[in-house]
């Protein structure tokens, strides 16, 4: 039983950065109605960029706001720049798109900082603050951080005109086109803030996996399989989708022959299981679309 | 009554069957390629040889994938994983059981067919971006499937299984080597798949398949069982996928997890919606686009080095570029090559085509 209690703690904390991958997957779905293939490699480009800024002297904290703002900037760029030429094409043209995005980003921050893995800091430490070696401060940092990225966003979509107003945008086109919303600049505003919140998540992630251009492949796949479980409308749903993924990683590590090595296919099984059982996930509105 | 000498008559057999092929430029169109597929291996060198011969397992795969996506209007990021089970059914047949590879195609056809109408099930609830994602995941996952400890006795594990001994070599004596035979086997291959593929489409099966992409509920007022067409289409297509797989196990001899990464799936997604969606020739377009632009695109990124010298000249902190690394923008350069394509063609090499065929039609009239 004991045993049991220390996976689900640590597998709170593994959860807690799929929960910050599957809140940015949520985040950038309300904007512009699609999966981002290419979240995971933003969020790494983001880090590299903080690994840059403190590389160059900038102390922690202050790396970390700059990049999200840089961040922020970046994806705003790429919605004007790449996507709003293609709004209109079919979704199989959008995925090419995300893909292209995918080799683009992953290439470039290859060749800007080599191949190499690099160490990344961490503004927590690493003592652990619960029971022996099982939730270390830095795990319970990045827990922190994403509660409080959840109810900053729960906050913000909930009480400010923009907020209000993306969520429209991102429901009904046509109608908040209608009432004066700029859909067009609420999608792109929609990809930075995504963006930042990838950022934010690769940084809490790169001290536990390190930090190289292919570490958040396996990643994004845990945070779409969050996101799926919680269900893509709901950004409290992602955020506990994350968890769940977290931990039920961790409890199959109990099955032998089967728990480490198969871990993506436990993602995989998850997300189908939830899909074909409640296709919407778990918290999320069902969509019913008039003929 | 006069007798003719041989000769007339062959001449007369020769010309009968000029008139018969100018009257039909199908057939003669058909019977070109087989002329072309013939000769192609005699005179080509060996690696060109090899190159087509991936090509056309390429555009195998790419034609499966296209009657799912393109005809029946379903995703799928996924496809490696069939074509993963198509060369490993192969490869484990062939060094476990000892079975003429001819043999396995068969079997990889059925086995991929099952396990495509078994994926089917779950796809049938799930649409557009969400299957696109399931499928996705399979992908990923696909690698570490075939790592699988407890199945290592049959699949080599990490290791993966080596072919090179159980080529087999052309019968009868005929005087091919090993890389020629290959080639005639995939082109045969080949034409008998585009024949299915291509009768499937225009079959009553086909029209029920673009029915239920055009419009599902008007399909399914004409009496067209739904979840019947779905799955049997998504075992279709990796039946294709799985043959596709099941060549490229002979053209490599070598079947190893790492070789069915995600980057395959969207190599054969990439190919299909490149040369087209919803027109099975475009499959060879695609496959050309996939074998040779990564190349291209290495050359180009490559050939850029004189640039970062030019920006290192007015950028003092720009860090020095190796020609290593300037190899490494080979991804930058082949996505910047897929935006543009699709900006400038956004149905695809066909939609360009067709584009250009009306044009021409319209000049004419």
């Amino acid at each position: 039983m004991e045993q049991v209690v220390q996976q689900v703690i640590g597998g709170l904390a593994t959860g807690a950065i799929y929960a910050c991958i599957a809140l940015a997957i949520v985040m950038i779905y309300q904007a512009i109605d699609h999966l981002n293939f290419a979240q995971g490699e933003m969020a790494m480009f983001s880090t590299y960029i903080a690994w840059q800024l403190m590389e160059w002297g900038m102390p922690y904290w202050f790396a970390f706001f700059l990049t999200v703002a840089i961040s922020f900037v970046l994806g705003y760029a790429i919605e004007r720049i790449v996507f709003k030429p293609v709004h209109n094409a079919s979704v199989l043209s959008h995925v090419v798109i995300f893909i292209a995005l995918f080799a683009i980003i992953n290439s470039m921050a290859g060749f800007i900082w080599e191949f190499t893995i690099k160490p990344f800091p961490t503004p927590f430490g690493t003592k652990s603050v619960l029971g022996d070696g099982l939730l270390s401060a830095h795990g319970a940092g990045m827990i922190a951080v994403t509660g409080i990225m959840l109810a900053l966003l729960y906050l913000f979509f909930r009480f400010t005109r923009v907020g209000l107003a993306m969520r429209a945008a991102a429901a009904n086109p046509d109608s908040a086109r209608l009432v004066g919303i700029r859909v067009g600049f609420m999608n792109a505003v929609g990809w930075g803030m995504a963006a930042a919140i990838g950022a934010v998540a690769g940084i809490m992630i790169a001290p536990v996996v390190f930090l190289e251009p292919n570490m958040m492949v396996t990643i994004l796949l845990y945070g779409f399989a969050g996101a799926v479980v919680g269900g893509l409308t709901s950004p409290g749903g992602a955020v506990f989708g994350g968890f769940a993924v977290g931990v039920v990683e961790n409890l199959a590590s109990f099955v032998p022959h089967f728990g480490a090595e198969m871990k993506l296919t436990i993602a995989l099984a998850l997300i189908i299981l939830v899909l074909t059982l409640k296709p919407n996930g778990l918290f999320g509105r069902r969509i019913v679309s008039r003929v | 009554m006069k007798t003719t000498s041989p000769v007339t008559s062959i001449i007369a057999a020769i010309g009968a069957t000029l008139i018969t092929l100018g009257n039909n430029w199908k057939l003669a169109g058909f019977v070109l390629i087989l002329i072309a597929g013939a000769i192609f291996p005699l005179v080509a060198t060996g690696v060109f040889t090899f190159q087509i011969t991936q090509l056309l397992i390429y555009a195998i795969a790419i034609a499966g994938l296209n009657l799912l996506t393109g005809f029946n209007g379903q995703f799928s990021l996924g496809h490696s994983a069939f074509y993963a089970i198509g060369a490993y059914v192969s490869a484990v047949l062939m060094t476990q059981y000892e079975m003429p590879f001819y043999w396995t195609i068969p079997v990889a056809a059925v086995v991929c067919f099952v396990f495509g109408f078994l994926f089917g099930l779950p796809a049938l609830r799930l649409e557009g971006i969400y299957l696109a994602l399931a499928t996705f995941a399979l992908a990923i996952a696909t690698p570490q499937i075939l790592k699988f400890k407890p199945i290592e006795h049959l699949t080599g594990g990490v290791q993966g299984l080596a072919l090179f001994n159980l080529k087999p070599e052309a019968p009868f004596g005929l005087p091919f080597d090993q890389d020629q035979w290959t080639f005639y086997v995939t082109f045969a291959v080949t034409i008998l798949m585009f024949f299915i593929a291509f009768s499937l489409v225009n079959s009553r099966s086909g029209r029920a398949m673009k029915a239920i992409r055009d419009n599902q509920i008007a399909a399914k007022v004409t009496g067209i069982n739904l979840s019947l067409f779905k799955t049997l289409t998504f075992g279709m297509s990796a039946l294709f996928t799985g043959v596709a797989g099941s060549l490229s196990a002979l053209l490599i001899a070598f079947v190893a997890p790492d070789s069915f990464q995600i980057t395959l799936a969207i190599a054969i997604f990439v190919g299909m919606v490149v040369g087209g969606v919803g027109w099975i020739p475009g499959a060879f377009l695609g496959g050309l686009f996939i074998l040779f632009v990564p190349n291209i695109a290495e050359h180009i990124a490559h050939g850029l080095g004189w640039v970062f010298d030019l920006i290192r000249s007015v950028v003092p902190f720009f860090p020095t570029v190796s020609e290593q690394s300037a190899k490494g923008l080979t991804g930058t350069v082949y996505g910047v090559f897929l935006i543009l394509l699709i900006y400038v063609m956004p149905s695809g090499l066909a939609g360009l085509l067709r584009l250009a065929a009306e044009r021409l039609a319209r000049a004419r009239s």
